[in-house]
């Protein structure tokens, strides 16, 4: 099976990423990472390649930079990159990004695409969904668990009481939670992965305009809740805790 | 203002997130909703309760839903202005398919919207720090998709909507998935949604069987049991606890943080909470930032004593 990946390079979570004053876009250093919510889908692609002979082929839209995020993808074992990296996308909604990665993957073909829900940086959580119009199949949706057999897609689809169990025939798209652990790239696949092919196309090469149907107006900063009260365990905080309670009158 | 709202049937009713969404939209013109679901009296009277004029019912049988509801909503809310869903997961397989298959964007993560011409959209981002307005430019219907909670469902006292059923349409290859079992993770005690009281557990507790002493903490509080992303992903807790961006969003009276960091994710799910108390053994967790009462501490420590001082009173 031919599984293609969305994956996205972010700034690294661990320091809060700012916004450029002028048009509000998040503003990418050169030493983005792979977003974690995407190695689930890396992991659940290369397990159904593994278990098909298939072969897994990572799609990112964005500034390339030092291609830290995509090499990690590539050395958990992902086959090769194609890279969408072009100036005049920046600033790209969710439906211009869902153009771009469709066409790229139909350009390449595809059997199964996999992608996580939604983005840490940018949270719309609906470009997957997108793609799937876009690609015409049906969009397996937030699965927790992904099998393949005999041509079909069958998935636990998280439901907000539970799980169905949904099935359809490939060609299709699941976007996975973060429900499977994702591997460690080894010593071995590190160095694999500098020598695998990363390919990188412009949106001319698609035949495609950036437009964009939204714009950010301003940005404020939130009221903060006002600081409460901090304690350090004594062997008694306990009974702050419980006065607390009854001030909620909770209990 | 034409306003359609996608609504969707939970457990032979309209959701609570649902009626939110209709309530906040009579405020703002005529309500067409598509009702999602097996459908009954009842349920098309609640809609009506809440403000809705007109009714398209869709049943998809065992079809997932995505698919044929967002190709059959294409056609009904070509002149629409607004289109408005919420959080839920079906929700927003339905909001992308449609906007894909109209060519509209989509808002996401909205708190609230306003305008008659120009339709601008309210939202926070960076765990909430940041309030930002976006406005649509592209061509009507703005398709929006809002946080749970955000709006406040109240009956109006409204008449009984017209009900007009949508047929299935005929959505070839991306309609081809079939639902073939469904299965509720029944959790114990109340609602996570409405309940008064939360008590969530994080990576901090060290291990899953630790939530044995979450849901004794919420048993004698007649409170609920949460969990963050990262313990739902450990496989501690099914989905159906996670309280976050990607999860469920709660405000309850009084929340209890245990072992939880507060990670951004987590904290758009339950800043809203009235009363926030949060025991960490890290004094720089940014939970801190955000508790009335913030407790450093060890939480097998501190989550004992509580239950025994809370057994002593009962």
């Amino acid at each position: 099976m031919n599984i293609a990946v969305c994956v996205k390079q972010i700034p690294d979570p661990a320091s809060p990423y700012e916004l450029d004053d002028e048009n509000h876009w998040v503003v990418r250093p050169d030493d983005q990472v792979l977003d974690d919510t995407d190695k689930s889908g890396v992991e659940i692609a290369l397990q159904l390649a593994e278990a098909t002979e298939g072969t897994v082929t990572v799609y990112s839209m964005g500034p390339t930079g030092g291609q830290q995020g995509l090499r990690t993808a590539l050395a958990m074992g992902a086959d090769r990159a194609v890279v969408i990296d072009d100036e005049a996308l920046r600033g790209s909604d969710a439906l211009t990004t869902a153009r771009v990665l469709s066409a790229a993957m139909t350009q390449e073909g595809f059997d199964l695409v996999v992608t996580g829900t939604e983005s840490t940086d940018g949270y719309s959580g609906v470009m997957p969904q997108m793609m799937s119009e876009l690609l015409d199949v049906p969009c397996l949706s937030f699965a927790r668990k992904v099998e393949a057999a005999d041509g079909a897609i069958t998935i636990e689809r998280q439901t907000a009481g539970g799980y169905d169990v949904v099935t359809a025939p490939a060609p299709a798209l699941v976007t996975v939670t973060a429900g499977v652990e994702p591997r460690y790239p080894t010593f071995k696949g590190i160095m694999q992965a500098k020598s695998k092919p990363v390919s990188t196309l412009t949106a001319a090469d698609l035949g495609i305009e950036s437009e964009t149907g939204q714009m950010i107006r301003s940005v404020e900063p939130v009221e903060a809740r006002a600081a409460g009260e901090i304690v350090e365990d004594d062997g008694d905080a306990y009974i702050k805790i419980v006065e607390t309670l009854e001030q909620a009158k909770v209990i | 203002m034409n306003i359609w709202v996608f609504a969707e049937e939970d457990e032979g009713v309209p959701s609570t997130g649902s009626l939110e969404l209709i309530s906040k939209a009579q405020t703002h013109g005529d309500v067409h909703v598509f009702y999602l679901g097996a459908g009954s009296d009842a349920s098309f009277a609640a809609l009506g309760d809440h403000g809705a004029s007109d009714v398209y019912h869709f049943d998809a049988g065992d079809t997932l839903a995505s698919a044929p509801a967002s190709a059959a909503m294409a056609t009904l809310v070509e002149s629409a202005d607004i289109v408005l869903f919420g959080a839920g997961n079906m929700d927003r397989d339905i909001a992308g398919r449609l906007a894909a298959r109209m060519g509209r964007p989509v808002i996401s993560n909205a708190l609230d919207f306003d305008g008659t011409d120009t339709i601008t959209v309210f939202s926070e981002i960076l765990g909430g720090t940041l309030g930002i307005s976006t406005e649509f430019t592209a061509k009507s219907p703005a398709i929006i998709v809002t946080r749970p909670k955000a709006f406040t469902a109240e009956p109006t006292g409204g008449v009984t909507p017209t009900v007009h059923t949508v047929e299935m349409p005929d959505t070839g290859r991306s309609g081809g998935a079939t639902v073939t079992e469904r299965h509720v993770e029944a959790s114990e005690g109340p609602n996570l949604e409405v309940a008064a009281v939360v008590v969530s557990g994080g990576r901090g507790l060290g291990s899953g069987d630790k939530f044995d002493m979450m849901h004794e903490l919420a048993g004698l509080l007649g409170g609920a049991v949460g969990g963050t992303r990262a313990v739902v992903d450990a496989g501690w807790v099914p989905y159906s606890y996670q309280v976050g961006q990607t999860g469920k969003t709660v405000k309850p009276s009084v929340y209890i943080a245990c072992g939880i960091s507060g990670a951004m994710q987590h904290l758009v799910g339950m800043k809203g909470s009235a009363t926030i108390i949060a025991i960490n053994k890290d004094p720089d967790a940014p939970i801190f930032g955000l508790a009335d009462l913030g407790v450093v501490g060890d939480v097998h420590k501190v989550v004992p004593q509580l239950i025994e001082a809370l057994k002593a009173r009962s």
